[in-house]
């Protein structure tokens, strides 16, 4: 979709304000959406959740702080997966007769689970389309739905410089219709065939794609 | 296993479900509707938020524990996993690293998932990693313009600034003015590659090893490898 969310390119958003000595979470709030982000059953589909944040309204994604977003973000997601019914969100009580659960999560699995090593690659039956050192456009297409192609990319040409596998497919993950694995590549624009005459000749933006984001130039 | 509850707080928090932003798709957290809300628009900075948000966050998490979906000594774990387990230091090693053995340097440009592996290094947000190195004539920056994609188990969780809308939407268009914010100033004829997070793929980068290092151990060297180094928004 052509949020807020996708603003590689855009101007007047303000300094970057840096930090000294930031800490991890800035109040223990915070550290609990994180963890109940990690611990609960929404997290089985990130790109899911990812999908949720870019659904906040432009004007109040831009006002909100980055665990404001977390945690709107969890709580809908929490609804939309079935965990906890609107009404129980809206009460802050389990509903009446609900069946108690087991955590998915216990502490002595925390570290097991957050260094499992994990991959979003998976087994494709079929050849990639693109190899390193084909020239590729990014196409221009305008999903409304989620989706990993920036919209600065569309329209311009790249070089495939690697090629990953196939990995799951944000476009369909996201929205709960399978993994759909795809073939996943590095691309090289130069920034002048992003930004125009005004950019670096040296200067280049790399990015990962996924083959459906693409055609051959 | 159900911590105790403070009712105090769960009263109040569920006041503020139920009141906040009649009609919403879910009757919750519209920050801007509570009545209480002092948001003082610090935004991305993450250091003012709204006073209530803690009274939120306390109540879904009563609400999960009572629906027995999640286990708070485990929430406890997560955050200590993020706060004490991984951070920049983690990455510091793995440049250190490659900088003192050029055979693992090789591996990590070749494979730095499991170069990085094999220093101990795995997990959520660290499965298909890139490593990129700096040179004299090349200058590496990893940027998501569309989240906050970030390979935690080697740098930890992002800072505010990484997350925040000016470093993702410039970084892409203007990388030698973002850097110039960090008071890191490129030579015209050094090349810039800026690597934007958009898949599961996350980068680290191997920032050139200072001059004058050449006795130092691993260890020391580890020590001189900063955070925004490796993102690329330092020279080292």
């Amino acid at each position: 979709m052509n949020g807020v969310h996708d603003m590689g390119g855009m101007h007047g958003l303000g300094p970057i304000v840096t930090e000294p000595d930031e800490p991890t979470f800035h109040h223990p709030w915070e550290g609990r959406v994180h963890a109940m982000t990690v611990a609960t059953p929404t997290r089985s589909n990130i790109d899911a959740g990812r999908h949720q944040r870019e659904l906040i309204p432009g004007p109040e994604y831009l006002a909100m702080t980055y665990y404001e977003k977390w945690f709107r973000s969890l709580c809908e997601r929490l609804v939309i997966a079935g965990v906890l019914t609107a009404s129980e969100l809206a009460s802050g009580r389990p509903a009446e007769g609900s069946a108690k659960s087991e955590p998915r999560l216990r502490a002595e699995g925390v570290e097991p689970a957050l260094t499992a090593p994990g991959t979003y690659e998976r087994e494709v039956s079929v050849a990639p389309a693109f190899r390193p050192g084909d020239k590729v456009r990014g196409r221009n297409i305008h999903p409304v739905g989620d989706t990993r192609l920036p919209r600065y990319a569309r329209g311009r040409l790249g070089e495939v410089v690697r090629w990953h596998g196939a990995h799951v497919f944000p476009d369909s993950n996201a929205h709960d219709k399978g993994e759909d694995p795809r073939h996943l590549y590095t691309v090289r624009f130069a920034a002048r065939e992003l930004w125009g005459e005004a950019a670096s000749p040296r200067d280049s933006v790399y990015i990962d794609l996924w083959e459906p984001y693409l055609e051959r130039a | 296993m159900i911590a105790p509850i403070d009712h105090r707080v769960t009263r109040i928090a569920r006041g503020a479900f139920t009141g906040a932003a009649a009609g919403a798709k879910f009757p919750l957290l519209m920050a801007h509707d509570h009545p209480d809300h002092d948001h003082d628009h610090a935004h991305d900075h993450g250091q003012h938020p709204p006073s209530d948000m803690e009274l939120r966050v306390k109540a879904l998490e009563t609400l999960l524990v009572e629906k027995g979906l999640v286990d708070p000594a485990a929430l406890d774990a997560i955050v200590d996993h993020f706060e004490h387990k991984v951070g920049p230091r983690n990455g510091a090693r793995v440049v250190a690293r490659a900088w003192s053995d050029p055979d693992y340097r090789d591996r990590l440009l070749t494979d730095a998932t499991s170069a990085i592996a094999e220093l101990g290094y795995v997990g959520a947000q660290g499965a298909h990693m890139v490593a990129v190195e700096n040179t004299p004539s090349v200058h590496n920056m990893v940027v998501c313009t569309l989240c906050s994609c970030y390979p935690w188990p080697v740098l930890g969780l992002p800072p505010v600034w990484y997350k925040s809308a000016p470093y993702r939407s410039r970084a892409v268009i203007d990388p030698r003015g973002v850097l110039g914010e960090f008071g890191v100033s490129l030579p015209e004829d050094v090349e810039i590659r800026v690597w934007d997070s958009t898949s599961e793929i996350r980068y680290l980068v191997i920032p050139e090893r200072p001059a004058g290092t050449e006795a130092l151990g691993e260890e020391a060297l580890a020590a001189l490898v900063t955070r925004d180094g490796m993102i690329g928004t330092a020279r080292l």
